[in-house]
């Protein structure tokens, strides 16, 4: 099939043009955007944004183009101009050129055969991330398979500590996550309990509040850090509200361990969420200078998904993927303790289906460790998208058996607040009889300490669970 | 702020407190079976309220009145789910269709949409939409013919404005089913000042209308201030706070008016 690409350039457009040949075809993709949009595995969101390869073949070819292409150029043509964009010019300026040096020479497609070797080490990944951009990640990302993505992330190790210790090997953490459709201490305080009796809670206890009043949000910061010190949790709280209301939380002395924000790889999609970097390097400045944590000071927790940009119309016809590692690119300037990709809570328009949703969430998990940051994953899904639990158990056991930071714990995974599913406290619970996962080491002596779960780690039986829920009840007091 | 509710059966004074599925039964260090078919079934609910055709004929009776129709340019649900840019435009034959039915220009036109739950419309909207027409008559407003929108998104409700130069629109429409309700309404009312180029920021929106939400009394209630007070002061939106000072039963629920 004969492909009728402009051949025009445009007036103005330094970077190359990239071409093709399959059989008799010359494929011609005309800038660095493209080859990478049209060489992403299939998804609705590009399809609704009008640049996702317009057949079988022609997405085939753009990913043997892209592995032909040197990694290096990157460097030097970019994807959004960096006259325009903040989070270009903000990779161009951070990056770092020695640590890139090992894999300089290489093209994508050698870059993806390196990867996958031996001597791609844990210790050679680590010192390589800093060296890479997330346009790159992005890039090699696409021409590998799920295994590869599974294989690459488990290589990659990437600590952080505040009151524990995130990350270690064979270890899976998990966010518990109590939202209440109102609000209610008493209702976030009975999933909170819910969550500790099942050994969750080890990322964070993080609410996302159904309102943005001060006072409110106050009240729920305080119940948290009531529970954690009354308690002595080796764990970290967050509320889950917008960067300002967290600086004003700081500021009229709130217990704020860690500052939460949604961001996103284009200036104008963080525009669009009424933030800035320089908001966000306050926001930093200011959680620090708490000095809260006990065992480390990553005080940031993000999240991110495909697919917002182009809802915020701000995408600049770069495919969502691309945009969704530019993201993590924003995200380690800050050194987080967690980064989530909320991966399918955006809905069917972006990533339509189990298969789509499965495949996103193992490429933001390699390209987000690939990158040197802790990358958890709200495996999840709505009820307008073709996908179910069956879907979720897919993703987040290929998810621990590529090394997942952690996941989220959401009583029975049906969270009534937010009204999606994502995993419950009981899947986490799966995943380590399955792969024989532990939780942050500082976490576990805890649940062992008050015999929420016994030596080995195993939860207490029902029986115990009176007991166990009188010594948390003063919670919501 | 009260402690947590003491009693013998900790976990059903915890349940109390939130819709949260808390407490639930083990098996093994799963989940036991009845929660796993709890889960599914109403997961089954939701998928059935996403999918479900809108019964044009049986709103039409119920409505009993001379109605309209308006087809999207998604032409399948799998299309309307994909597309959402679709559901915002009417196909060629509608756009025909409401043009050749256009008279006066009205001072409303409300519009009955499937959105993402036909259920939601079933359940709730020919009383809603009889009801607020009922209202804005007394208070001397001209109605255009109800119209009935299907594989319609919210802001399809400009075009049809557009087509039958109404002044402002009321759009009722399925919100995406969650797990707890399969049949909420959401109503936007938006002034059709600028056809075509209005956001989602020229709207007002109230959701969750529903049996043990927001009441169709209620909701109709507010509905009605809220349209005649945008005619009074010429907007929607940001620039039209609610301050019809009613009661929120059970209003909100976590719905993001964006994603619908």
């Amino acid at each position: 099939m004969v492909i009728a690409l402009a051949m025009t350039r445009q007036a103005g457009h330094h970077g190359a043009m990239f071409h093709h040949t399959v059989d008799q075809t010359r494929h011609i993709f005309p800038d660095l955007k493209t080859l990478l949009a049209k060489a992403t595995p299939p998804r609705s969101g590009d399809m609704l944004a009008g640049i996702a390869a317009s057949s079988a073949e022609e997405n085939v070819a753009a990913r043997m183009c892209l592995a032909d292409m040197p990694l290096r150029t990157f460097l030097s043509d970019v994807v959004i101009p960096y006259e325009v964009d903040d989070v270009t010019r903000l990779i161009i300026d951070s990056h770092d050129a020695a640590a890139f040096a090992p894999v300089a020479h290489m093209t994508v497609g050698q870059f993806r055969d390196w990867l996958v070797s031996d001597e791609a080490s844990t210790a050679v990944l680590a010192a390589l991330a800093p060296g890479l951009t997330p346009e790159m990640a992005a890039a090699v990302s696409k021409l590998m398979r799920q295994q590869d993505l599974i294989l690459v992330a488990r290589k990659c190790r990437v600590i952080t500590r505040f009151r524990n210790t995130i990350g270690l090997e064979g270890t899976l953490a998990v966010r518990l996550q109590p939202n209440h459709p109102t609000d209610d201490l008493a209702g976030i305080a009975a999933s909170t309990i819910d969550g500790l009796l099942l050994g969750a809670g080890d990322a964070t206890i993080g609410i996302n509040p159904a309102t943005d009043s001060l006072p409110q949000l106050l009240q729920l910061n305080q119940l948290l850090d009531e529970l954690i010190h009354t308690h002595a949790i080796p764990t970290q709280s967050c509320i889950l509200t917008h960067v300002s209301s967290t600086i004003e939380l700081i500021n009229r002395g709130a217990p704020v361990d860690l500052v939460f924000q949604s961001i996103a790889g284009t200036e104008g999609t963080n525009a669009s969420f009424g933030v800035t970097m320089a908001m966000l390097d306050e926001a930093h400045d200011a959680a620090l200078g708490l000095k809260r944590g006990t065992v480390g000071n990553n005080v940031m927790y993000f999240e991110t998904g495909q697919g917002t940009p182009l809802s915020a119309g701000a995408h600049h016809g770069v495919d969502q993927q691309t945009l969704e590692a530019r993201a993590y690119g924003v995200a380690r300037r800050y050194a987080p303790l967690l980064v989530n990709t909320v991966v399918g809570f955006i809905g069917p328009e972006y990533l339509y289906d189990g298969k789509q949703i499965i495949r996103a969430g193992l490429e933001d998990h390699f390209c987000g460790k690939l990158l040197g940051l802790p990358l958890g994953c709200d495996v999840c899904y709505t009820n307008h998208a073709e996908a179910d639990q069956d879907d979720m158990d897919s993703l987040m056991t290929l998810l621990a058996a590529a090394g997942v930071t952690y996941i989220m714990g959401v009583p029975g995974a049906d969270d009534v607040m937010l009204n999606y599913q994502s995993t419950s406290f009981h899947d986490a619970l799966y995943l380590r009889e399955v792969f024989g996962l532990k939780r942050a080491p500082e976490f576990e002596a805890w649940l062992v300490k008050v015999g929420i779960t016994d030596a080995r780690g195993q939860i207490a039986p029902a029986a115990a669970v009176p007991a166990l829920i009188s010594r948390f009840e003063g919670a919501a007091s | 702020m009260s402690r947590l509710p003491a009693s013998p059966d900790r976990w059903s004074a915890l349940k109390a407190t939130t819709p949260a599925r808390i407490g639930l039964p083990r098996a093994g260090h799963g989940l036991a079976l009845s929660e796993v078919l709890a889960l599914q079934l109403a997961h089954a609910k939701a998928r059935d309220a996403v999918h479900a055709a809108l019964d044009i004929e049986s709103l039409r009776q119920d409505l009993g009145t001379d109605t309209l129709q308006a087809q999207s340019a998604a032409a399948t649900r799998d299309v309307y789910l994909r597309r959402p840019d679709l559901g915002r435009i009417l196909s060629e034959s509608a756009a025909a269709g409401l043009a050749d039915a256009a008279r006066e220009p009205a001072d409303l036109a409300i519009v009955i949409a499937d959105g993402l739950s036909a259920m939601a419309v079933h359940a709730s909207a020919t009383t809603l939409a009889l009801l607020i027409a009922q209202s804005v008559r007394k208070a001397g407003l001209t109605l255009a013919p109800f119209i009935i929108a299907t594989q319609a998104r919210v802001a399809l409700g400009d075009q049809i404005a557009g087509a039958l130069r109404a002044r402002a629109v009321l759009v009722l429409i399925g919100e995406r089913p969650g797990l707890s309700a399969v049949d909420s309404l959401g109503a936007y009312v938006t002034l059709a000042l600028k056809p075509g180029i209005s956001t989602d920021a020229d709207r007002n929106c109230i959701s969750n209308i529903r049996n043990g939400g927001l009441l169709v009394e209620s909701a109709a209630a507010r509905i009605v201030w809220l349209i005649i007070e945008a005619r009074k002061r010429g907007a929607t939106g940001v620039a039209l706070k609610d301050e019809s000072g009613l009661l929120l039963p059970g209003a909100g629920g976590g719905q993001d008016p964006l994603k619908i």
